[in-house]
């Protein structure tokens, strides 16, 4: 099958999903539309002195001496297996394309770093030329794989099986759709039937939380820690850092039906569009966003009036959602105020690097259960969004066609519209 | 039938020099090419320093106080590509230039960890007091300069760079990928011209920290890498910001460009680095694109002085040397150093440089294994084995011009 512009079809065939609300996709799906909350007080580690305590970490898959590198690994070799068992295709460490992984960057934490210097000969210097000369007696490889850049890509593909070289990205909030077109895009080009596009992110830890904190990105309230999360509200003060992981098995659709696979739905509009106007900020007349709407729309040659619902960015900044809320605006024009609109980080917190991946799936899922997800924590309507934001309650309705939204610092954006398989 | 993909655009800074006459001369036509290492940074590491830059040139002075050493480094040398390309400062060329960059990060502030580890040594209670740094001491600016995705969001702003951005993290492999990947994409027509590359910055006490748990560096007085296997072998790292602009051939000669050299072919992989793992990737991606019976090609490899896969590159590159299927070959990390990220697009870069000076680079070793001459090459070929993991090659052509 041939889309709109003559291109292969890509469908997804199988998704996985670790969050806050729960280990897989179904237990993430059904606290979504109870409209839960998976925002907790922080419990892994001391956060006296720190401004910000509370998060949406998945504490049910730490384990001591973790470091966020290791825990991402995990988060996503659970997502992916979910998807590729959910697909039913390749083997069990052998999955039959490439791998396309949105990962935050890694770095070697506080424990390692103090224990390295600790152990260390004491020399002129910085702390830098000790740990240097600790290093070299060390030849630590634990250390060292920590410290690559590649670490957690390679530790997922070398599970699942994935072909070539795994690609790890990142374009900050934006990276868990960038995964995806990603894939899209390999299969459109015929390079591969079959692809696996993962976002991970598990970074909930002191020096991520601090330094997230002094770019004023976090909400500077922590109780109760359910209600601090508030996109659209007139009282939003920030978004509520946050852990997970989503996998989605991307495939030619023809060679999906061919092999008999269920069809959970067809990515058929991808666009990005870089900003050039501020390290954490949008330009003010929306252009770079306004655009990425245009190019996703354009590029699965679909107009504003076929789409039913909008997952939104909705970070809870007061500066993103009413940047999302302009943009939207101006290429959906008056029909922009009865088109549902919801945030899925009004209870899952933003997911940062994964966050793409995960709405995707929720926008599937949107899809395929007739539920739109609520936005909660709504009590105080913004009157500069008088959008339908799907308050504080799941709605049955009817949905074919879903455009997701991601927008990230460093002027990265990203959306992907999602349909329902054609009839 | 894919599109022909051009490099039409080069931007080069390394200890050798800024710019591409810099390091024609350095490389080529200098009669003994000679490295710029500082041996007194971290002892007994020795590194490739960057030569000094004036970073005016292409980044405002009010941008660089938002931006860490590697970043300002890959910002200036993507103005370079750009304006040796003839986009810089056309906006709508600009717009629909997709960048793709292979990024490093977590570049550390060196004083503020050095309180912090020494404070936690009599902290009564270290995690609040690791917080409590934490929160008084890290920049905001600080921040943003390690995130690998703001190379890119940098360029984006300073030189108004705004289709896509993908950022791939990775070391050497990331440089690969990012190239491989913006070469489909123009062959398959998703996106007429791109800027591709990385920095690496190696006056960065993290990332030789880093490395030395690795044991992968070389100590003591700088070799030429097939002379240290002898030696136990050893990478130096070496400061490079290294960008090239790829566009469709067809967009090229609507706006009357010429390029350096065709891009013919990108293949990548990553073997777990069992013995043997190298030889056999860099092998297949040979016979991949430069098939047995087809003509010699030269050969700039990226070999890094790491034992293992040095070897391995060296002994299949001896064997296409016997055969025929290669005439000579060059390790420009010999006087570039280890440029990580930056590593594939610099190499890649300097191929498409010989290419279009219809020359080639002097012998950088006394092994002899580096033999032949600095007559033209019609066809170069890139290859790379990562630091850590990761193989990947690339075939360039000559263009008739």
């Amino acid at each position: 099958m041939r889309d709109r512009r003559g291109r292969p079809v890509v469908a997804v065939t199988g998704y996985g999903m670790i969050s806050s609300l729960g280990r897989g996709v179904a237990d993430s799906w059904a606290g979504l539309v109870a409209g839960r909350s998976g925002v907790r007080r922080i419990s892994r580690f001391a956060t006296d002195n720190m401004r910000t305590t509370i998060a949406g970490a998945i504490d049910y898959l730490w384990q001591d001496d973790d470091t966020a590198m290791d825990i991402t690994m995990r988060a996503g070799i659970l997502a992916a297996e979910e998807a590729i068992a959910d697909a039913g295709i390749g083997t069990p460490g052998d999955f039959p394309g490439p791998m396309f992984a949105a990962l935050p960057p890694a770095e070697i934490e506080w424990p390692y770093r103090g224990e390295l210097y600790r152990g260390a000969p004491v020399i002129d210097g910085d702390a830098y030329d000790r740990m240097i000369a600790a290093a070299r007696r060390k030849n630590d490889d634990y250390g060292f794989r920590h410290a690559l850049l590649s670490f957690i890509a390679e530790g997922v593909a070398e599970k699942l099986g994935t072909r070539g070289a795994p690609i790890s990205l990142t374009t900050a909030c934006a990276s868990g759709a960038t995964s995806i077109q990603l894939g899209v895009e390999a299969i459109r080009r015929g390079d591969t039937d079959a692809a696996i596009s993962i976002g991970a992110d598990c970074s909930v830890n002191p020096e991520m939380m601090i330094r997230f904190g002094l770019l004023s990105a976090l909400s500077g309230t922590n109780d109760p820690p359910e209600a601090v999360s508030r996109p659209f509200d007139r009282e939003r003060d920030g978004f509520v850092i946050a852990e997970g992981a989503a996998a989605l098995v991307l495939e030619n659709y023809d060679a999906a039906k061919a092999r008999g696979a269920k069809i959970h739905a067809i990515v058929e509009g991808i666009g990005e569009k870089a900003d050039d106007f501020h390290r954490t900020r949008s330009k003010p007349d929306g252009s770079a966003v306004i655009g990425t709407l245009k190019i996703t729309l354009d590029d699965g040659s679909i107009s504003p009036d076929e789409i039913d619902y909008v997952n939104a960015h909705g970070t809870g900044t007061p500066e993103n959602d009413r940047m999302e809320a302009m943009s939207l605006e101006a290429v959906f024009g008056e029909r922009m105020r009865t088109v549902p609109i919801s945030s899925n980080k009004s209870m899952i917190g933003h997911t940062l690097t994964a966050a793409g991946a995960i709405e995707a799936i929720f926008s599937i899922k949107t899809i395929e259960e007739g539920i739109i997800p609520p936005t909660i924590n709504y009590t105080n309507p913004d009157p500069a969004i008088p959008f339908d934001v799907v308050p504080n309650k799941a709605r049955d309705a009817k949905v074919n066609r879903v455009l997701s939204n991601s927008f990230g610092f460093g002027g990265q954006n990203a959306c992907l519209v999602i349909a329902g398989e054609p009839a | 039938m894919a599109r022909e993909v051009w490099i039409t655009g080069i931007g080069l800074a390394s200890s050798l020099g800024e710019g591409l006459d810099a390091h024609w001369r350095a490389l080529a036509t200098d009669s003994t090419p000679t490295p710029s290492v500082d041996l007194a940074f971290t002892p007994p590491f020795g590194i490739h320093p960057m030569v000094p830059l004036d970073l005016e040139k292409q980044v405002p002075k009010r941008e660089q106080r938002q931006m860490e050493p590697w970043q300002r480094l890959g910002t200036y040398a993507a103005g370079l590509a750009l304006a040796d390309a003839g986009i810089a400062g056309n906006l709508d060329i600009l717009s629909r230039t997709h960048a793709v960059v292979a990024a490093d990060g977590g570049e550390r502030d060196v004083p503020t960890d050095t309180a912090i580890l020494a404070g936690l040594q009599n902290a009564k209670q270290p995690a609040p007091f690791l917080n409590e740094r934490l929160s008084n001491d890290l920049r905001p600016t600080l921040f943003l300069a390690q995130l690998p995705n703001l190379l890119a969001g940098n360029i984006s702003i300073v030189h108004k760079v705004t289709g896509s951005s993908r950022t791939f993290m990775g070391e050497e492999i990331a440089g690969v990928s990012a190239t491989e990947i913006a070469w489909r994409r123009i062959g398959a027509g998703q996106g007429d011209i791109f800027l591709v590359g990385g920095a690496c910055s190696a006056e960065r006490k993290d990332s030789v920290m880093n490395c030395a748990l690795g044991g992968i560096l070389w100590a003591g007085e700088h070799l030429p890498v097939w002379e240290r296997l002898e030696q136990g072998g050893g990478a130096m790292l070496g400061s490079a910001g290294a960008f090239l602009v790829l566009e469709a051939r067809e967009h090229a000669e609507a706006r009357g460009r010429k390029p350096y050299a065709r891009l013919v072919d990108v293949e990548s992989d990553q073997s777990r680095r069992r013995p043997g793992d190298v030889a056999a990737k860099l092998s297949r991606q040979f016979d991949a694109m430069a098939p047995a019976g087809s003509a010699p090609v030269s050969v700039l490899s990226a070999a890094t002085g790491i034992a293992q896969a040095t070897r391995e590159e060296h002994d299949l590159l001896a064997a296409l040397i016997a055969s025929g299927r290669v005439d000579r070959v060059r390790a420009v990390e010999s006087l570039l150093g280890t440029m990580t990220s930056a590593t594939f697009p610099a190499v890649a870069g300097l191929a498409a440089l010989a290419l279009a000076r219809r020359g080639f680079y002097r012998p950088l070793d006394r092994t002899g294994f580096e033999a032949g001459g600095t007559e033209a090459a019609d066809r170069i070929a890139v290859t790379v084995a990562g630091t850590w993991r990761g193989e990947g090659s690339a075939l360039l052509a000559a263009v008739e011009q």
